[in-house]
């Protein structure tokens, strides 16, 4: 706390309390809202998953395990990509095979050096079906904020079995909110200009998810 | 500036404002209504969120000081600032501190509001803004016209020409033949954002919610300009109005839904960063959060009026508004077009001029706003309430209506002088004029058609035909 301004703290807490003074208690939330608007069945949120991720404008593969690497390099190579971010704790097998180079992000990653890296792969903390969104909360295979978000291809890999929650509420519920999080859901894209929908404006203009099914 | 109606004035005959304002509420609007059936429970996550926000402002010293003690827990520094003098000062201070003259910004109403931009310049910092709509705004020397799409009031042969124009003056000038696509000018915009991003080292923002519980920060956007505004500078500052609190983390679950769906009718926005103080090796190593009232906690002591302040700026109420539509954002002659911005600006900053104890007028209280709001604001409600004060202050509009309703009340008490009125209006009748002259009943049929006289008054035309 830095006493600044003590007097305008003051201040304001007591205009609102003069403000609020005397005023009817709010009634308590009820929170009778759904937990989740889909039955819980993994093969159906999997699916509802891959569905909403596409309709906003994410490119969507499923590939098992054994396949990962294989797929990754060759998303690298067809998007013509020559350098990859790779973020600490990412499995090591995931970009084993590429040609593209390996950018550890070992601190050595300015913005600018991010900017001259073409790629990205990055895991999660997990997808909520619902909404097609991807959740990353700088744990284990996610990297920094910036990772994901100055080199132009993103590719994002989703374990099926343990990551897809149906909702927004069952998202919270398992995430925590000490960590840095960043919810995506398809590549960033502007209406600004007579409502026309733009992909691609200062994110990654090109999103790809890897659904991860064994 | 200029009173509601005398702004609107020209707008309503601006052809091309009131097409591009037409496509442009109609298109979000039917869009807004399509994602919102998607949720069965609707209803009641409008009612939870209205409750939470209720909550809130009921509590808010209880969440102020706790929200000051979780983010400063996390390695942030919290502010307050009674007014936007104050508010402006703490922020140059912070930026000068840091030795640097230039800050990139996250779209802000905030900021808007306290006149940051402009308070930043005369200290010598140039801030830019990095919103696609906000840039288009900044570049034409213009103003913001709705809150979610501020630029709308633009179409793109005009944007083109601005960027042509004026990128050069601002940074790196934009590509040579730039056409009108859309997705050129985005990438325009994208060119001309992407070397201030990377040398930035102060971002500003604002926030759509703060949580009092754990001291997170959450910014809605589409672009990813506020995410490269609040990960890539070594400091961030963010200017944020004391009701953008809730108490829970948990609350968020309720606006992570209604807010994307009722303001971009998204299922959810592209891009949601949340961050609690700082965190190593990841963003800013400095986080300064600075709390504004500026008029918020008057509004805050007002019954009924309080309640302007649930709201989340989803804009919702702006595209179904008839006379928002028509007059545009322009003529509300603040940051907060539409309905909510009639409710909010002349509580924030009063009703003494001419604009302010304007606004509440500037309804025709269809009650479509309310309908959509997803924090359940009764802004028809709070619009009546405010014209009531605004007539109670008097003005010479207010005498002159008084004056009238009482002399017309004294005629309709005399039965005899009202007939004998009436037969004289009927007699008279081909040589009404179509606008009434004096003080008062100028005004009033400037913006109204006088009614059609019939030939002769009903209560003759009773006694022949009915006695």
């Amino acid at each position: 706390m830095t006493p600044q301004h003590p007097s305008s703290r003051d201040r304001i807490l007591a205009r609102v309390r003069d403000a609020v003074a005397g005023a009817p208690d709010a009634p308590e939330v009820a929170r009778d809202y759904l937990t989740s608007h889909h039955p819980d069945d993994p093969a159906a949120l999997l699916d509802l998953l891959h569905e909403n991720l596409a309709d906003y404008r994410a490119v969507v593969h499923r590939a098992s395990e054994t396949a990962l690497p294989a797929l990754i390099a060759r998303l690298l190579a067809e998007h013509g990509a020559k350098s990859v971010a790779v973020p600490s704790g990412l499995p090591a097998s995931w970009p084993a095979t590429t040609d593209a180079e390996q950018r550890p992000d070992d601190g050595t990653l300015t913005p600018y050096a991010l900017d001259a890296t073409d790629a990205v792969v990055t895991g999660c903390a997990l997808a909520i079906a619902e909404t097609g969104t991807l959740v990353l909360d700088a744990g284990p295979g996610q990297g920094r904020r910036a990772l994901s978000l100055v080199p132009d291809l993103h590719i994002c890999v989703v374990r099926a079995a343990d990551q897809i929650v149906a909702s927004v509420p069952q998202a919270m519920q398992r995430l925590d909110p000490r960590r840095p999080l960043t919810w995506i859901s398809g590549p960033s894209a502007t209406s600004d200009i007579e409502l026309d929908r733009v992909e691609g404006v200062h994110g990654p203009r090109t999103l790809v998810v890897i659904l991860v099914v064994d | 500036m200029p009173s509601f109606p005398e702004a609107a004035h020209d707008a309503v005959r601006n052809e091309t404002l009131r097409g591009n304002l037409r496509h442009a509420t109609h298109t979000i609007r039917d869009k807004r209504a399509v994602a919102v059936s998607e949720l069965d429970d609707w209803a009641q996550l409008r009612e939870a969120g209205m409750r939470i926000k209720d909550q809130t402002l009921r509590h808010l010293d209880r969440h102020l000081v706790q929200l000051e003690k979780s983010v400063t827990a996390a390695g942030g520094t919290v502010h307050w600032a009674a007014d936007a003098d104050e508010a402006n000062r703490i922020v140059a201070d912070l930026v000068k501190a840091t030795g640097e003259s230039e800050v990139v910004k996250v779209k802000s109403m905030a900021t808007q509001e306290i006149g940051l931009n402009e308070a930043l310049e005369a200290e010598g910092i140039r801030a830019y803004e990095t919103d696609l709509a906000e840039l288009i705004v900044q570049l034409g020397e213009d103003r913001p016209s709705h809150i979610l799409v501020p630029a709308i009031h633009r179409n793109r042969g005009e944007i083109r020409d601005i960027f042509a124009r004026e990128m050069s003056e601002w940074g790196r000038p934009a590509p040579e033949g730039l056409t009108d696509s859309p997705a050129d000018l985005a990438e325009a915009a994208r060119l001309h954002l992407r070397e201030k991003f990377l040398r930035a080292k102060v971002g500003v923002s604002g926030a759509n919610f703060m949580v009092a519980e754990t001291g997170t920060l959450v910014v809605v956007e589409s672009e990813g300009n506020g995410r490269m505004c609040l990960t890539l500078p070594e400091t961030l500052i963010s200017v944020v109005g004391i009701e953008k609190i809730v108490p829970t983390w948990r609350d968020l679950e309720v606006f992570l839904q209604t807010l994307p769906r009722s303001s971009t009718a998204e299922r959810m926005n592209p891009y949601t960063s949340m961050w609690t103080g700082t965190t190593d090796g990841d963003g800013p190593k400095t986080f300064h959060l600075v709390l504004l009232d500026n008029g918020r906690t008057d509004a805050l002591a007002d019954e009924v009026g309080r309640q302007a302040l649930r709201c989340i700026r989803c804009s919702a109420c702006l595209n179904v508004c008839p006379v928002y539509e028509r007059a545009g954002g322009h003529a509300y002659g603040s940051v907060y077009p539409g309905p909510i911005g009639a409710i909010l600006t002349p509580q924030l900053r009063g009703t003494a001029s001419e604009i302010d104890a304007s606004l509440p007028y500037a309804s025709s209280l269809c009650g479509a706003c309310y309908d959509v709001c997803p924090v359940a604001i009764d802004i028809p409600e709070v619009l009546v309430h405010l014209r009531e004060r605004v007539a109670d202050q008097g003005g010479k509009g207010h005498r002159l209506e008084k004056a009238a309703v009482k002399a017309a009340s004294w005629v309709l008490d005399h039965p005899s002088v009202l007939a004998a009125g009436e037969r004289l209006a009927s007699a008279t009748r081909t040589l009404h004029p179509k606008r009434l002259p004096g003080p008062g009943a100028r005004q009033w049929t400037e913006s109204r058609d006088l009614p059609e006289m019939p030939a002769e008054p009903f209560r003759d035309w009773w006694k022949k035909n009915r006695s």
